[in-house]
């Protein structure tokens, strides 16, 4: 899906809260007037890293923005997601994190405790994910304009060989497959930040994916088509995502997508559905039907990946929809979500 | 998940579908309201019309309390955040409810002070911590919610917390139920009545359906298996030529409603001479407004609101569409001007408002079983 | 208006004020006992929980009735006109005892 260079079509007049959110309105922003400026004629579909020929030599190179609230959560905090985030975003696109550099946007009147907590962090996730941060920078900005700190990470990584995921690879009658529970993060946030007085034994799940890419990748070869991690809109939003860029159809089964219960126990108090939930430590592939099984076995024995499923398969019809059907046949669509999934009680 | 993944089971659930199409007269056509909201929702979200024969169905009703709120009383509410001091709480269901100059998430995007709530409690609770603003509970619900909220106005009494006031929203489900069956247009055979405003009501306020309009009535659980045992009581009663109020939620609906609920109500709120619903015009004696012994807590008569009205753009058809007389996908602006990203009417922007659940869930190629049969 | 969720009462709250802690697989939460003032409700009582306000004490005895009429349905007319339409009188019948699923 080429973008015509240089033909803005984003007209809204002013940026909205939706627009940072990961789902509709966030990709017309990038689709609309980011990638006609900035990409130009030849690039094809977005992907969560871009990656460059040098002398002969694929690289990989992403780059990612952290705003959180509450900054620290259980299972983790803003540091940890800035590392993780960064080398999950390589990883999908096939690619190993070498090298990172981090930029940290911080308010006046931050104690210095704080940042400390989160420096160590990063250096924590940094050595855990075998990624050295290389260097970065720093800006300080008035109380108010920062929310405490914002961190940016751009990573660079080299990318396996052999390893090309693209959404017009993928095939009807391929299987997409789940690394692990979702809901896990989104929830843990929101419960985090205290409005809803809720109490659960949930925690983010942020991580590194790459020792479990790395096994798919082995096991499965060419036989992977597609990944990507659902962060912020959940799986909803990367398989529509992926639905719209390859124009077919994607089926899950319900009864095959882990979640775990206190995540669900708290979506169904809030009227939240997991599948639009944000993830950090999870990441979905397409994969060849000849090599879905072995690839699953082969994530299933990697650490942290004992709870992979194939969660569903690929269909021509309806064109670029992605569905959801129970056990008892009935079927409903699954959209992206205009901005973040909100609580409800109706 | 207990008493919930029972009423999931799949076996269970297939077998009430074929109960269903075996009951189903196939000379008939059947059209079935199901007034509440939340089964609008739960229809979509379960997949529940793909186990239906095609003579079965679902026309949704008006048991929206987002969808049938105008666009003036939400900018009246939005109006007290210009005030510094202010904190506007509201559900979830609120926030991307557009008023004439946004939603209260837009608002909070600009800066204003407004929290998502859980509870009616929860905004008390911000009234507590936060003694030196005036916490404004923008109150909606049918008579499922509207106790909790009147329970939260007489602890506010109690505890003597001086800054809450609650905008109240509430409406109640009977008048509208009569505006549908009034409406010309219509043509029901019976309706699956709304199991969780029933908890509180009970199940004798229906009665007038069954005897005088001669359209049976089901009170509903909202699992798959309570919505679709509905139905096949639904079909029964009309096989057999009857018109009764039957209780299928019986596990939760108490046949003479909640004392204490109702009690609770009758304490703290008034009917309304009349008011306005989006869609169905004015109707008398169908919401709820804080009486005078709790003026005190009241928003209307603590904050001079500005009482505008404003009306929809007329090609919307959300009236039509509330009442059951056009489907979502019928409605001129359905999935081109109005989509949940761009909602022109309330329907499109409440999850269970009905154009809502049929973009999202269905949009407008509905998925056919034989396109999606699980392996 | 309609999202109400069963809950078990774990905790009952020390003081008059109604409260008490309601868990869902897992999650906690403080409910509001104040619309079931009438009702005797303990620790391991199921409730309907609607926006922080227990609504209803849910009937395990109408949930497992409800259960075994759905696991018939479909037998044959006699036997349904015999149960006389899903549990509307008091009696309950005692063919085919099948355990509610839990």
């Amino acid at each position: 899906m080429a973008i015509s260079a240089n033909k803005i079509k984003f007209r809204e007049p002013q940026i909205e809260m939706a627009h940072g959110a990961g789902g509709i309105a966030s990709r017309r922003l990038v689709e609309g007037l980011f990638a006609p400026l900035l990409f130009g004629a030849a690039s094809g579909p977005l992907g969560d890293a871009a990656h460059i020929q040098l002398n002969g030599t694929r690289i990989a190179v992403t780059t990612d923005s952290f705003v959180v609230k509450p900054l620290r959560f259980p299972g983790g905090s803003i540091g940890e997601l800035a590392i993780n985030g960064t080398v999950n975003d390589l990883a999908v696109s096939g690619a190993r994190a070498e090298a990172m550099v981090v930029t940290f946007v911080l308010e006046a009147g931050l104690p210095t405790d704080v940042l400390e907590a989160e420096v160590r962090a990063m250096a924590l996730a940094a050595e855990q994910a075998d990624v050295r941060i290389a260097g970065g920078d720093t800006k300080v900005v008035e109380h108010g304009k920062a929310d405490n700190m914002y961190i940016t990470t751009t990573g660079i990584g080299r990318v396996i060989p052999g390893v090309s995921v693209r959404p017009d690879s993928v095939r009807p009658g391929d299987h997409i497959l789940l690394s692990g529970p979702i809901g896990d993060h989104g929830v843990t946030i929101l419960l985090a930040r205290g409005e809803l007085d809720m109490e659960a034994e949930i925690q983010s799940d942020t991580r590194s994916v790459f020792p479990l890419v790395e096994s798919l990748v082995e096991s499965a070869g060419t036989g992977v088509r597609w990944m990507r991690d659902p962060t912020r809109g959940g799986v909803a939003t990367s398989l529509n995502e992926l639905a719209r860029d390859c124009g077919l159809a994607i089926a899950l089964f319900e009864q095959t997508i882990p979640v775990r219960d206190p995540v669900r126990g708290a979506c169904e108090l809030l009227g939240l559905d997991p599948l639009h939930i944000a993830n950090e430590g999870q990441f979905l592939a397409v994969v060849a039907p000849e090599q879905a099984g072995r690839a699953l076995e082969a994530l299933r024995s990697t650490p942290g990946g004992a709870e992979a499923r194939i969660i569903g398969e690929v269909r021509e019809q309806p064109p670029a929809c992605v569905f959801v059907t129970t056990s008892y046949g009935g079927a409903r669509l699954v959209d992206m979500l205009v901005g973040d999934p909100l609580p409800r009680i109706c | 998940m207990k008493y919930v993944d029972e009423f999931r089971e799949p076996e269970l659930i297939s077998k009430a579908g074929e109960e269903i199409r075996r009951l189903a007269d196939r000379t008939r056509h059947y059209r079935i309201m199901e007034v509440c909201g939340g089964h609008t929702h739960a229809i979509y979200r379960f997949g529940l019309k793909d186990l239906l024969p095609s003579n079965v169905e679902l026309i949704h009703g008006p048991g929206c309390p987002v969808c049938v709120l105008p666009m003036g009383r939400i900018d009246d509410g939005l109006s007290v955040t210009a005030n510094p001091d202010s904190i506007f709480a509201a559900f979830g269901d609120m926030m991307r409810v557009p008023g004439t100059h946004g939603s209260p998430l837009e608002y909070k995007a600009r800066g204003m002070d407004v929290r998502i709530v859980y509870s009616p409690s929860d905004a008390l609770k911000l009234a507590r911590m936060n003694p030196e603003k005036q916490v404004m509970f923008f109150a909606i619900g049918f008579e499922t919610t509207a106790p909790s909220t009147a329970l939260t106005i007489l602890r506010a009494k109690l505890e003597g917390i001086r800054n809450f006031s609650v905008f109240c929203n509430h409406v109640t489900i009977i008048p509208a139920i009569r505006a549908i069956l009034d409406s010309p247009d219509m043509r029901l055979d019976g309706f699956v009545g709304p199991g969780h405003v029933s908890t509180v009501i009970g199940c004798r306020p229906y009665e007038w359906i069954a005897q005088d309009e001669r359209k049976p009535v089901v009170v509903s659980g909202f699992e798959p298996l309570d919505i679709l045992q509905s139905i096949v009581m639904l079909l029964r009663q009309l096989r057999r030529g009857e018109a009764k109020v039957e209780n299928q939620y019986k596990r939760v609906v108490p046949w003479d409603g909640n004392r204490a609920a109702l009690r609770a109500m009758a304490e703290v709120f008034e009917l309304r001479p009349y008011f306005e619903w989006r869609g169905l015009g004015f109707i008398s004696q169908s919401a709820l407004k804080i009486r005078p012994a709790y003026a005190e807590w009241d928003a209307e008569q603590r904050f001079a609101v500005p009482g505008v009205r404003v009306t929809d753009p007329k090609a919307a058809q959300c009236g039509e569409v509330l009442k059951g007389v056009l489907k979502p996908s019928q409605c001129k602006l359905f999935g081109r001007e109005c989509t949940p990203e761009t909602p022109i009417g309330a329907l499109m922007v409440s999850s269970e408002g009905s154009c809502a659940a049929h973009y999202n869930y269905q949009h407008h190629k509905p998925v056919t079983i034989a396109n999606a049969v699980a392996l | 208006m309609c999202l109400a969720i069963p809950g078990r009462i774990v905790a009952l709250g020390a003081d008059s004020h109604n409260q008490a802690v309601v868990e869902v697989v897992g999650v906690r939460r403080k409910v509001d006992l104040g619309l079931l003032q009438e009702e005797s409700i303990q620790p391991g009582d199921w409730v309907l929980i609607h926006v922080g306000f227990a609504m209803s004490k849910i009937s395990e005895s109408e949930a497992a009735d409800q259960m075994r009429t759905l696991a018939i349905l479909g037998e044959s007319e006699a036997a349904i006109q015999e149960i006389r339409g899903y549990g509307l009188e008091d009696e309950k019948y005692s063919s085919n005892e099948r355990g509610a699923g839990s």
